[in-house]
């Protein structure tokens, strides 16, 4: 177990990684659960860096903003069941839909996505933790306490209410007083930052935290998925930020960016608003995509078909996502030649989509399909898949966007695709991972009831909607007159809302049975292929008593899949038990680089989380005192973070006291 | 059966210079503030293209104290590399020297620049350019601020004896954060003091 | 593998009752744009409109019956444990993403032969209006060289039918659409900015237009009507409407009129009177008009005065304040704006 010191000046620093095995129960595996598990309690509770916790916690809170969204969605789909109803006044319709749009697309879409690959990401790559694990409790904090902050004026009526995408001059302080916009503004400020560290956390992850041999080329394509949309944030999202920083500055100094009688542009909002918002649609549906290119093989009994062409389509997707913002704004009057040039990219966009989808089919097609409920929602997915892709292509047709621009068959457009691509591969996923998670299964007679359930509903809710929008029906009407044609159209959509929140309450009520009463697991209940059905369920604290080594992209199939000769090592491997560490590896081929010094539980990333969101607070307020003193204790925080810590060996300090250890 | 072999290699334990996770992260964090600051600017450039008004409004802007300015901001990322490399050369008192250097040219920069704020007839909220001017050399002093903060910890941790010719990666961490922060500025500069002259 | 069988064939059919029902019924949608096109600037994205739904519908369904299939299609029984080679089925890939490309450059060529079979008139526009969004209704104003025959009127456009009118479109508050969907696509009204767009009726008729962009409370409630006439009938029009009022001196509206310069004047105007305001529909002609409110309500005396007194509950949220009067100024209101023909 000693380290094997090698003679040279520097040998405290340097060490060959212990190579051998750590068995349930043996010394070492004892050693490392002593080292990696949290504190109980609520000390623990407020300082584990631990991903799976941080997932798990990712994972509720958005669910439970999903279930925000979906009544609000419900109250109006009641008001909108009929023609003329004065259920909710118009002020409160608009608060309803702006934050329906608000939470379904900042607070449930990407946070869900996410919590599967916090909880996911170390153990589909073989590794103890993600790059930054306090990061990643940073990351959760802010994102709790922005969806705090968003909420904070709805229950006085005072919520935002100019659309999720916030037009100005709508939005500005001459048509909007009160203090919606500025809850929205801050809050998007605070969420941005989130996203931003968390999507850094993905990015080093994934180039750095790799079991060795797990070149490239062999990574899950979720991991593909979330590292696209990471990049694709850490472009996209600070566009959206400054957007709504530089509208709260006019609103609160009086600057004059989007102030048009003294020669601010209104469609500065809208590019600088696209440019994010564009990249963002694929930043929310890329990862779940890559949920089904991992589990739906499992379910077929064969890998993906087109491993290489999958990833490299996820990729161009983003790639191209950022080329077709403008296709938000044909109707704005921009030249025919640029509506041309950007009308066609959003055609071409559909590419690697198809690429995805013969894929998948083919991997169906080829395979001997198991008919378990998260095979289901991902064959659904699909269907839904293709339909909210064909819609997107209608809409990509300049003259036609004309027509079809803000009416209803956008509103079907997108719920296919935020829906479809999101929330059926998330219910699936959870299905799938259950087990992991909790160490149970999941009850397969309701999930298929919860399946169908939700299938019909959601079809039956949403497909309308593009005929209501061919009928012409504009989006964001409070009501409409019974002289439009549009009243069995909106009913029906009603029936079937009601229908699908049936789905996702049997799919519930499934979850929280089964946490108790589901069948025991196992590692590995589907016989699937990949590292995280390797450990026990739900893993250890350390996520791998020995770091294994990877030789294919089907670890657990090796030996009946025709993959080769090579063999991965999964019991046999590096053991780093000397403090919480774990090994990076280099960014291509996955070699051995470094042995990571990972950071013990802190509790910097709650109080940083916590004295941002309370600076963010006085900003609202105006207690410019109290915004600034909070900045000061949010700095402290930080500092106290970055202090050069002795564990992880950042300071020369650190080095002497580790050769004290070892020679005294 | 091929075998995988087990690594004979030792390999540096804990954070190591550009392999350290530090590094990677702050690379990304590059990124994306890269993508603020280029932002900040397209909005410029968008909102300057269209203007019925003279651009700027006062005319021309003066260049000879922003461009000595923008020297003495170089000039302090010099030094933060000057004195990383005392580091990594076992000379850590020229280093720390090097480093209180850097730390005052740095504040040398913000002191100008305020006096050129002051000067300025405009506020942010007299005219469009006003807020331009004032919000983007405000989202840059934000930066610098930062950065001298930053240089200071570890001119404060140097002193402390916390870092050696193996052992410095929050050094070069620190430094690439500043040199990010001044080389910034030369694309702030262009924008709005050169890009008038076209 | 009852449920299979219902994901391929039961579902799409019961979409499709659905679909087949709701269009049957949709000739009474006044903003059908995707069955009804009554002008050159529309007639061209309204079969575009079909090609697309109809290659779209196509894709969905080879797909659906591909991912049926592949679900469904028989297999030698194996042990389950076997696992399939990762190397085939690459030509899926090639063949579907192939046929995939062919299919949308073509369909991106038609959308931009499209494209400029709108984007202008084939003969010069033979009328020219400016369309002003305010919150929420359209002041709508009739160009001419000579400031005289220049007239402004609210929520009705009337225009010849047969010839492009040319509409600029600016936008007096926040950014709204401009959109009358049987006639042509929808341009937003920018702040700042002047828009145009240009339509043509070949049919006389009414068309209804919508505000298409959300633009607050009212969004719901703004419409505007589309009214080609032949072209006599426009000229006929054009001229009363460039009349100013012509107010009798009858005693029986003197104390209706003080009433609406008193309380009404410094929103609206009536051309010839001192009334001049401009924050609210001009109301020279008030009468002319079918509908009063953005399209809400009818054009009858009734209705109008409902209106003045209850407009904050009609409409909620709108500039219009509700008026409150007694039964006498009611009466008094009523004869003076029923006389402004």
């Amino acid at each position: 177990m000693n380290p094997i010191a090698k003679n040279s000046s520097d040998a405290p620093l340097m060490r060959v990684p212990e190579f051998g095995r750590a068995p349930l129960g043996s010394a070492a595996e004892k050693r490392l659960a002593s080292l990696w598990e949290t504190l109980p309690g609520w000390r623990g509770w407020l300082a584990t860096v631990d991903h799976k916790e941080i997932g798990l916690r990712y994972i509720i809170t958005a669910f439970v903003f999903l279930l925000i969204g979906g009544v609000e969605a419900l109250v109006m789909r009641v008001q909108l069941a009929r023609p003329d109803q004065a259920l909710l006044t118009p002020e409160q319709y608009n608060q309803l839909f702006t934050m329906h749009g608000v939470t379904m697309i900042f607070l449930y879409s990407l946070p869900i996505l996410s919590g599967f690959s916090n909880y996911l990401w170390p153990l589909l790559l073989g590794s103890r933790d993600m790059a930054f694990p306090r990061l990643n409790a940073l990351s959760y904090w802010l994102f709790l306490f922005a969806g705090i902050f968003l909420y904070v004026s709805f229950p006085v009526g005072q919520a935002p209410n100019a659309g999720w995408f916030n037009y100005v001059p709508l939005s500005s302080l001459e048509f909007d007083t009160g203090p919606n916009i500025d809850v929205y503004a801050l809050g998007m400020v605070l969420l941005g930052i989130s996203t931003t560290v968390g999507s850094i956390n993905f990015v080093v992850t994934l180039f750095r935290m790799r079991a060795p041999g797990m070149s490239i080329n062999r990574v899950p394509i979720m991991v593909w998925g979330t590292l696209t949309a990471s990049v694709g944030n850490l472009l996209a999202v600070p566009s959206v930020s400054l957007a709504f920083f530089l509208l709260w500055l006019d609103r609160q100094t009086g600057t004059h960016f989007f102030d048009v009688s003294n020669g601010g542009k209104p469609l500065l909002w809208q590019h600088l608003f696209w440019m994010f918002g564009h990249p963002w649609v694929y930043v929310v549906v890329l990862p779940a995509m890559g949920i089904v290119s991992d589990a739906l093989p499992t379910f077929c009994r064969r890998p993906l078909v087109g491993y290489a062409a999958v990833a490299l389509s996820t990729m161009a997707t983003m790639l191209l996502g950022f080329e077709v913002w403008i296709h938000h704004m044909f109707a704005t009057g921009l030249p025919t030649l640029a509506l041309s040039f950007f009308g066609a990219a959003s055609m071409v966009i559909s590419i690697p989509s198809a690429v995805a989808v013969f894929a998948w089919i083919a991997t169906i097609w080829l395979g001997r399909p198991v008919f378990t409920t998260p095979f289901l929602f991902f064959a659904g997915f699909v269907m839904l898949f293709v339909i909210g892709g064909v819609s997107g292509v209608m809409t990509a047709a300049v003259p036609l966007d004309f027509q079809l621009t803000d009416t209803y068959f956008v509103v079907a457009h997108l719920h296919y695709v935020l829906l479809g691509i999101n929330v059926f591969p998330v219910v699936g996923g959870i299905y799938y991972w259950f087990p992991k998670f909790f160490g149970r299964m999941m009850d397969e007679r309701l999930g298929k009831w919860s399946f169908w359930v939700m299938f019909t509903g959601f079809n039956i809710g949403f497909f309308p909607m593009h005929i209501a929008g061919l009928m012409g029906m504009p989006r964001r009407i409070y009501t409409y007159s019974g002289d439009m044609g549009w009243n069995t159209i909106n009913m029906v959509t009603s029936i079937g809302a009601f229908l699908f929140a049936a789905g996702i309450l049997i799919f519930m009520v499934n979850a929280l049975i089964s946490l108790k009463r589901g069948a025991l697991a196992g590692n590995n209940p589907w016989d699937a292929a990949t590292l995280e059905w390797s450990v026990s369920s739900p893993p250890p604290a350390y996520n791998f008593a020995v770091i294994p080594l990877i030789a294919s992209r089907h670890p657990l199939w090796e030996n009946r899949a025709d993959e080769g000769a090579a063999r991965s090592s999964l019991d046999e491997g590096y053991l780093l038990l000397q403090g919480r560490e774990t090994l990076a590896t280099t960014p291509l081929d996955a070699r051995p680089d470094l042995i990571l010094k990972m950071p013990d539980d802190s509790y910097a990333p709650f109080f940083l989380g916590l004295f941002s969101a309370l600076m963010f607070a006085g900003l609202l307020l105006q207690w410019w005192d109290f915004a600034g003193l909070m900045a000061i204790a949010g700095g402290i925080a930080l500092t106290a973070w970055m202090w050069p810590g002795r564990k992880q060996e950042q300071s020369a300090s650190a080095m002497h006291s580790a050769r004290d250890a070892e020679h005294g | 059966m091929a075998k995988l072999i087990p690594l004979q290699e030792p390999l540096p334990v804990g954070s190591y210079g550009k392999r350290s996770n530090g590094w990677w992260g702050l690379l990304t964090l590059i990124v994306t503030e890269g993508s603020l600051f280029g932002y900040l600017l397209f909005s410029y450039f968008y909102l300057a293209a269209q203007t019925q008004q003279q651009w700027p409004p006062d005319g021309l802007p003066r260049l000879a104290i922003p461009g000595i300015n923008t020297l003495i901001l170089l000039a302090s990322s010099g030094f933060v590399w000057i004195s990383e490399y005392c580091l990594k050369s076992k000379k850590i008192r020229s280093s720390i020297i090097l480093m209180a250097v850097a730390i005052l040219l740095g504040t040398g920069f913000i002191m100008i620049q305020l006096s050129e704020w002051n000067k300025k007839p405009y506020t942010m909220i007299t005219d469009l350019y006003g807020s331009l001017y004032f919000t983007i050399t405000g989202f840059h002093m934000a930066h610098v601020v930062v950065g001298i903060i930053i240089l200071s910890l570890l001119l404060l941790w140097m002193m402390l004896g916390y870092f050696d010719d193996k052992r410095h990666v929050s050094v070069s961490i620190g430094g690439l954060y500043w040199h990010f922060v001044d080389g910034v500025w030369l694309f702030v500069f262009a924008t709005l003091y050169l890009s008038p002259y076209l | 593998m009852n449920e299979i069988a219902f994901l391929g064939i039961g579902f799409p059919a019961a979409l499709s009752n659905l679909s087949i029902s709701a269009l049957a019924t949709a000739a009474e949608a006044p903003l059908n744009y995707f069955l009804h096109s009554y002008g050159p600037a529309s007639r061209p994205t309204m079969i575009l409109g079909w090609v697309l739904a109809v290659v779209c519908l196509a894709v969905c369904i080879i797909i659906g019956i591909l991912l049926v299939a592949a679900i469904t299609r028989k297999r030698q029984a194996t042990d389950s444990r076997t696992i399939g080679r990762e190397e085939e089925g690459l030509g899926w890939i090639y063949i579907g993403a192939g046929l995939s490309t062919c299919v949308l450059l073509a369909l991106a060529v038609y959308a931009m032969i499209t494209l400029n079979a709108i984007a202008k008139p084939a003969t010069a526009p033979g009328l020219t209006l400016t369309v002003t969004g305010y919150d929420w209704w359209w002041k709508v104003t009739y160009e001419d060289e000579d400031p005289a025959r220049r007239f402004v009127t609210a929520n009705e456009i009337h225009i010849p039918v047969g010839v492009p009118v040319l509409i600029k479109l600016n936008s007096a508050d926040v950014i709204h659409a401009f959109w009358v969907p049987q006639l042509a696509g929808k341009t937003e009204m920018i702040p700042g900015l002047m828009n145009q767009q240009w339509l043509q009726a070949d049919v006389a008729g009414t068309y209804r237009g919508q505000c298409s962009q959300y633009c607050g409370a009212q969004h719901a409630h703004m419409a505007v009507e589309v009214v080609a006439q032949a072209p006599a009938n426009f000229k006929y029009w054009q001229e009363t409407q460039r009349q100013k009022a012509a107010l009798s001196s009858a005693v029986s509206i003197a104390d209706g009129m003080k009433l609406f310069m008193e309380r009404c004047s410094g929103c609206h105007a009536i051309r010839g009177t001192e009334a001049t305001g401009e924050h609210g529909p001009d109301l020279t002609h008030l009468n002319s008009r079918h509908r009063i409110a953005a399209g809400l309500r009818a054009n009858t005396p009734r209705q109008v005065i409902e209106w003045v007194i209850h407009a904050q509950e009609i409409k909620p949220g709108s500039r219009m304040p509700s008026i409150s009067l007694s039964p006498s100024e009611m009466a008094d209101l009523a004869a003076f704006l029923a006389t402004l023909n």
